[in-house]
């Protein structure tokens, strides 16, 4: 998606030479919030219902690569290398390689029924054994986990989230709606387990029961690991590039060196680039908000078509990146809608409406607002980007 | 000119397109999605950017 909109980005701003997309996964380009939601229910639904249609603009001069990831960087030949050994030489270098997700936090053993949600290979293998009646146990409470949720209590499986946390999407949304999403899943059945993680699994050939670390045992006919995701850089082990927690890059989106220097051709968009936002602070963060590979994409197109026309990329560069991030959720017949980095916070504080009907809720660090989420009432949420618009003093 | 269709079956009215293309696309009282289905040529990149920004991905645009 983030490649996607950098492509876009590029020829919107003028450039009109070849662009080659590499991408490890069969599939062109798709949405991936549907995969935990429609896509997860809907039999027969697949890339065709979430596809981002292809504009104009890219239908000419464009060549597809997939199923093809990309396994080196030469930064200095400009060159990366595929996973056939096939060489494919730039000029200019999107890294939009986007996350995984992390594994079973304990030994496997081999064991069948175990899943993954990132993929749409993922969320159809998943969505054949989400069958009604199945005993589904979901590892993790952030915004994956809780969809999956959602989306089976709603087909009738019988669920339990297994979560470190205090509350469900604690980091995200803080103990207030935390917990009030923790009373609708609840509502639909779902059982919680807090504070827990898993210490072993029962089965042959696949999972039938998981222990959890406080000895309680749990029937589990589908394990879903849904504890976050890693950053895929390590592709880009040992190119010069600072890839620690994802591609660090500048407020050009241009990818720096270990050793500090930026590579004005090298870009780094979507999940995977680390950058500072001058909305809130200046130490660079990966941000996994939906928005953002559009936000980063553009931003990213523009500065790609100055650096191959041969312009100076400099005072744009230094115009800063200050994208408002937003977030959004559904579970169940809660819309959730969020503007800001909710988690940056160190409280929040009901402002409007009901927790459990509808409600606005802010989000402070200090005495600074730095986030808003609210469940409906969607203009006054809306109404609350404007209040993020001047950029933090730096100290 | 530029025609507009939103898929009322996925639009969960989030109005992030509205911040887009404000011209076009509207929150009524009951905070409920409006827009109109004809827009010029020259509100392409807008529109675009609309279509780009929904999270349900509903907002087709087509060049009529």
């Amino acid at each position: 998606m983030a490649g996607l909109r950098t492509a876009e980005g590029a020829r919107r701003a003028g450039y009109a030479g070849p662009i080659e997309f590499l991408g490890a996964e069969a599939h062109a380009p798709y949405n991936r919030p549907p995969l935990s939601k429609e896509l997860l229910q809907t039999e027969g639904h697949g890339h065709a219902e979430v596809a981002f249609p292809i504009r104009s603009a890219l239908e000419e001069g464009v060549s597809w690569v997939l199923g093809r990831a990309a396994v080196s960087l030469d930064a200095a030949r400009r060159v990366v290398v595929d996973d056939a050994g096939a060489e494919h030489p730039y000029s200019a270098l999107v890294i939009a390689t986007g996350l995984r997700p992390r594994a079973l936090p304990i030994d496997d053993h081999g064991l069948g029924g175990i899943h993954v949600l990132r993929t749409l290979d993922d969320a159809v293998a998943l969505r054949d054994v989400l069958r009604p009646g199945a005993n589904v146990v979901i590892l993790g409470s952030g915004f994956v986990g809780c969809e999956i949720a959602a989306t089976a209590a709603k087909n009738g499986a019988t669920v339990s989230i297994v979560t470190q946390s205090r509350v469900p999407l604690e980091r995200a949304l803080g103990p207030l709606l935390g917990a009030e999403m923790r009373r609708r899943h609840e509502e639909h059945g779902v059982r919680f387990f807090t504070g827990e993680s898993l210490f072993g699994l029962v089965g042959d050939p696949g999972v039938e029961r998981v222990i959890l670390t406080s000895g309680v045992m749990l029937e589990c006919d589908v394990l879903i690991v849904a504890v976050g995701s890693d950053p895929n850089t390590e592709w880009l082990e040992g190119s010069g590039l600072e890839v620690s927690n994802g591609v660090l890059v500048d407020g050009g989106l241009r990818a720096v060196g270990v050793d500090g220097a930026v590579h004005p051709e090298i870009f780094a968009v979507g999940d995977v680039a680390r950058y500072a936002n001058p909305l809130f602070d200046d130490v660079p963060r990966r941000v996994e908000h939906w928005n953002l590979p559009t936000e980063t994409g553009k931003r990213a197109g523009q500065l790609i078509a100055a650096q191959l026309a041969g312009d100076d990329c400099e005072p744009l560069a230094a115009a800063g990146f200050a994208p408002l991030p937003s977030f959004w959720s559904d579970q169940y017949d809660a819309h959730l809608l969020a503007f800001g980095m909710t988690y940056l916070a160190d409280r929040s504080e009901l402002v409007a409406g009901r927790v459990d009907d509808e409600c606005v809720v802010e989000y402070y660090r200090g005495d600074k607002l730095v986030g808003v989420c609210g469940i409906g009432m969607r203009s006054a949420v809306q109404a609350y980007r404007t209040r993020f618009a001047t950029p933090a003093p730096t100290a | 000119m530029i025609r507009i269709d939103v898929d009322m079956d996925k639009c969960q009215h989030y109005g992030q397109c509205v911040f887009e293309a404000p011209e076009v696309f509207q929150l009524n009282a009951d905070d409920k999605l409006e827009y109109v289905a004809e827009a010029p040529d020259e509100m392409l990149a807008d529109l675009e950017a609309a279509a780009d920004v929904c999270p349900m991905q509903a907002i087709l645009i087509t060049r009529a």
